[in-house]
């Protein structure tokens, strides 16, 4: 037996190891799903260009908006090799610097929708009674419209502009997470291991951050995973009607809508930026996938 | 007493995430005529995987049978094809497990669930498969109406569901029933009365079974015969009297010295070690890093069983006095 | 003075049957229940599923609250004490749970796993806090190597281990283990067992044991006390239940358990019938649909404990009847 004095505090990798061992797995289990490798190289592809953006667009002042009237309405070429639009701006340009507003948009929503509605889910469902009752209600009341005209509504109240079609895209989406983790909370706060952590005097909130949320992370990351992808396309979406992203900002979505009018026969103006939106979600949801076989060991067979 | 079931050197071993489990590693048991054998062992031990080889029960890509034969009234059950042991289940060797909740269809009446197995195998009218469904019940003491063969699973108790799947399992008349942790989920009293009913079924109807279990008392107070199983072969077969007075294996006596039954805790015995990985399991005889007795010949080579007395074999350098690990006489 | 004095108590929930409001029942989970434990002793309750054994231990933690009742631990009424102050108290009191591996959070080390009661209520840290983690980890076998890994890897066993040193870290008076190892091999049983029994002898331990299975109570408790249907029937010291059962459901418990030893084959008794449903207990005496030797009385009066020898049974047949006629013989 050691005393208190001898023993040193253990090494941080030591404490750790588990963490590590099982990551490492993790990794290993999910790059065998070549789909989703392809996925995260799309992303990590996407991340890279929308960071050297400037430097690489061949046109960056047009990509940040500036026209150009003498090149309006070009075909594919050489000089611009997706073309120029109605305003005679380069799309590749565009795309580039297009690529940055998705990708900042699903993390910062997706994850202010996760702080917002999972802690909510875990209080309700740990001590359930009438706030559990009230929260539901709400989650009803807001799951009971299509969550995109519920963003649509939220835009008209504050304006169109991209801030706010985020923000309206978080009041919308929140409570799928709360009731999500409240299903969750009401399963685990039954578990021996909650009632243990009771007898020992532990608080309940510490319960519910220790014990409960933790162990309701599983679920929640997979609806991530979904959510991401579909958060895109909303905000693309709410740009696309003219409710978030508003000229000259170069968005894919409000590219498209500006190509709507030429898409006979000027259809690069808004085919190369919806080919950008389809593949990105796409990748999403491939590494969503991915993650879920990780995640899920019953897939593991 | 005619030999009803028969398997030797049955060896096993299927794929998991971690690598190749050999699961079983020679077993040899064997079950005459309206006899009851208790094949007995820990968790981990293949004695379920067991019953379900002998039934055709595995996953075939991942479980694969690398060795030994299972013979059924002479029959080799692993050269048939999948059609002929669907036949045979039911029919000639029919099986219950632990969780009669997981064994039943929670959407159909009961009743008609026994029907349906009936109808498959004997192709009666269904007048006939109800009579048939209503005599199971009769049988397993159930009372045999219709209102309670209109029932649904979720109806009955725990021990009248198990006497539901039993009914199951005898509707066809098998002459051999496999029962995989019968009374493990049930109640001290309840399991009583499920034991007593097994025994019932091999006096009046000659049913000749295999019941697996951990549970060293259901084994004594039920079976014939016992078979204890660890890390996947038989160390000790024979009649349960004999095997559990004098038991032979060092992994028996250890066993049975860890049963808190008539000691208390400060007197009981306990097995140093822990049960082996099946991936990569100990050389030789799997139980020697555990074993009092250990001997030098022991992780060199794999002991084969031998008999030492009237149907009772062991295998064991240590318990059969060859320590030079000399062949054996193979038990026939 | 006892450690625990338990009086009358009374637990009851009420469930919602169907849609709306309409049909409220009342599961009568423990009625009227009183028992005592002395310090560093066992007291086990014994009981089938429904008998109330486990919504009393959870009533004594604080985990469910008595509809009625007086619990007195360390002398205190915990039943009319501020939640901060119940806290408190019970303090002295831990629980280990059955299932190893759903008592132990599976994202937390062993070390944080431990810690925990340590973090909550002794406000230790740092090294103070490692120090003493290893020495309950030491104390019941385990070690450093153990210390940063998480539940998954270990097996049974070692959980339950894990759950004992984090049941123990503060010190406690009284350690509720509810059937801790029934979910154990019997090897892993025998260990956890000889290390209960030697914690407990070391530290001067209270135990209120629950168990379902007569041979683990037979070894571990100084007293007993049977629960059938929410009451308890018989109680007194372990050997004199064991040695002279009075009540019928005593003796069909005991009879009704299989014994491994080969001399007491053909000695089980079967008792009929199912467990009747907590909603709705049958009137006078809980146990007179099943019960054999059933007067009128016994439907319409439900019985007081009285003394008979050394202990206190519940049943209104006469101190001189012959209970253990109790049952059918088992066919062997």
């Amino acid at each position: 037996m050691q005393s208190a004095q001898t023993i040193r505090l253990a090494d941080w990798r030591v404490r750790h190891q588990s963490t590590f061992d099982e990551a490492r797995y993790n990794v290993r289990v999910f790059f065998k799903d070549k789909l989703a490798v392809l996925g995260l190289a799309i992303i990590i592809f996407t991340m890279v260009v929308a960071v050297i953006g400037p430097w690489i667009a061949p046109y960056p002042e047009q990509g940040r908006g500036e026209s150009n009237l003498t090149e309006r309405l070009q075909a594919p070429s050489a000089k611009h090799l997706m073309g120029t639009d109605n305003y005679g701006r380069d799309v590749l340009s565009r795309v580039i610097y297009g690529a940055r507003i998705p990708l900042v948009i699903s993390f910062v929503v997706t994850f202010a929708i996760v702080i917002i509605g999972v802690p909510i889910g875990g209080i309700a469902g740990y001590f359930g009674g009438k706030f559990d009752e009230v929260v539901m209600r709400i989650c009803d009341v807001f799951l009971a419209f299509p969550s995109l005209i519920l963003a649509i509504v939220f835009v008209a109240f504050l304006g169109p502009s991209l801030r706010n079609a985020m923000i309206a895209i978080i009041l919308s989406w929140w409570p799928w997470y709360t009731r999500l983790v409240r299903g969750m909370a009401v399963s685990l706060r039954e578990r021996p291991y909650v009632e243990a952590a009771k007898t020992m005097g532990v608080g309940d909130f510490t319960i519910i951050a220790r014990h409960i949320l933790p162990n309701s992370l599983g679920p929640v990351i997979v609806q991530m995973t979904l959510d991401i992808g579909t958060v895109i396309l909303a905000a693309a979406g709410l740009s696309f009607i003219g409710l978030g992203a508003q000229p000259p900002v170069a968005e894919w979505g409000l590219m498209i809508s500006e190509g709507r009018d030429y898409i006979l026969d000027q259809w690069w103006i808004g085919a190369f930026a919806g080919l950008a939106i389809f593949i990105l979600v796409l990748a999403f949801n491939l590494v969503g996938d991915g993650l879920r076989d990780v995640l899920d060991p019953r897939s593991k067979r | 007493m005619d030999e009803l079931l028969r398997v030797r050197g049955l060896k096993l071993q299927f794929r998991s995430m971690r690598g190749v489990v050999k699961a079983l590693d020679g077993v040899d048991i064997c079950v005459h005529d309206r006899e009851i054998l208790g094949l007995v062992g820990e968790s981990g031990c293949g004695k379920t995987i067991t019953g379900l080889a002998i039934l055709g029960l595995l996953q075939k890509p991942q479980a694969e049978i690398t060795g030994g034969e299972i013979s059924y009234r002479g029959q080799d059950l692993l050269a048939k094809s999948d059609r002929e042991m669907q036949d045979l289940r039911g029919r000639e060797i029919s099986m219950v497990f632990q969780d009669p909740l997981a064994s039943l269809n929670p959407v159909f009446q009961v009743g008609h669930q026994i029907e349906d197995v009936v109808r498959i195998h004997k192709g009666v009218s269904r007048r006939e498969s109800r009579e048939t469904a209503r005599r199971a019940f009769a049988e397993v003491g159930l009372p045999a109406t219709d209102e309670m063969l209109k029932r649904y699973p979720h109806q009955f108790s725990g021990g009248m569901r198990q006497r539901v799947c039993m009914a199951m399992a005898l509707a066809c008349g098998s002459p051999l029933l496999i029962a995989d942790e019968p009374t493990t989920a049930l109640d001290v009293t309840i399991q009583a009365q499920i034991l007593n009913l097994l025994l019932r079924l091999r006096e009046e109807l000659g049913v000749a079974q295999v019941i697996i279990t951990h549970n060293v008392g259901v084994a004594a107070q039920t079976c014939d015969r016992i078979a204890v199983m660890y890390a996947g072969s038989v160390v000790e077969e024979g009649p349960v009297v004999e095997v559990l007075s004098r038991p032979r294996h060092p992994y028996t006596i250890a066993l049975y010295e860890c049963l808190p039954h008539g000691h208390t805790a400060s007197e009981l015995k306990t097995i140093p070690g822990t049960v082996p990985d099946l991936i990569t399991p100990p050389t030789g005889c799997r139980f020697h890093p555990r074993c009092k007795h250990v001997l030098e010949v022991c992780p060199t080579a794999k002991p084969q069983p031998v008999q030492v007395g009237d149907r009772h074999w062991v295998s064991c350098f240590w318990a059969t006095g060859q320590t030079d690990g000399a062949d054996s006489e193979a038990a026939s | 003075m006892s450690l625990l004095q338990v009086d009358d108590l009374t637990v009851h929930f009420r469930i919602r049957r169907g849609l709306g409001k309409k049909s409220i029942d009342t599961v009568h989970a423990v009625d009227d229940v009183s028992f005592a434990i002395t310090e560093g002793e066992t007291l086990a309750l014994v009981g089938e599923s429904g008998c109330g054994k486990s919504t009393a231990a959870r009533a004594v933690l604080q985990l469910v609250k008595p509809t009625a009742g007086t619990i007195r631990f360390l002398g205190t009424d915990l039943t009319d004490l501020s939640s901060r102050q119940r806290r408190k108290v019970m303090r002295d009191a831990q629980v280990v749970f059955q299932d190893p591996y759903s008592s132990l959070n599976p994202r937390m080390t062993v070390h944080d796993l431990v810690a925990e009661p340590l973090r909550a209520q002794a406000h230790m840290s740092g090294r103070e806090l490692e120090a003493r983690v290893l020495s309950m980890l030491e104390m019941v076998g385990l070690g450093t190597q153990h210390l940063w890994r998480r539940s998954h890897e270990f097996s049974g066993g070692q959980c339950q281990r894990i759950a004992i040193a984090r049941a123990l870290a503060l010190d406690p008076r009284l350690v509720v283990l509810d059937e801790p190892t029934s979910a154990l091999d019997v090897s892993v049983q025998a260990r956890i067992l000889v290390l209960l029994d030697d914690l407990q002898r070391r530290l001067g331990l209270t135990y209120l044991f629950i168990a379902h299975d007569l041979a683990v109570v037979e070894s571990m408790a100084h007293s007993l006390a049977v629960m059938y249907l929410g009451r308890i029937v018989e109680q007194g010291p372990a050997r004199e239940i064991f040695g002279a059962p009075r009540h019928p459901y005593t003796v069909a418990l005991l009879r009704s358990s299989p014994s491994p030893d080969p001399e007491e084959r053909g000695t089980m008794k079967v008792l009929e019938g199912d467990v009747p449903s907590a909603v709705k207990p049958p009137e006078g005496c809980r146990f007179n649909p099943r019960c054999p030797f059933r007067m009128d009385v016994c439907t319409t009066e439900c019985p007081q404990p009285h003394a008979v020898g050394g202990h206190l049974v519940s049943c209104h047949l006469p101190d001189d009847f012959d209970t253990r006629a109790t049952g059918s013989v088992v066919l062997v």
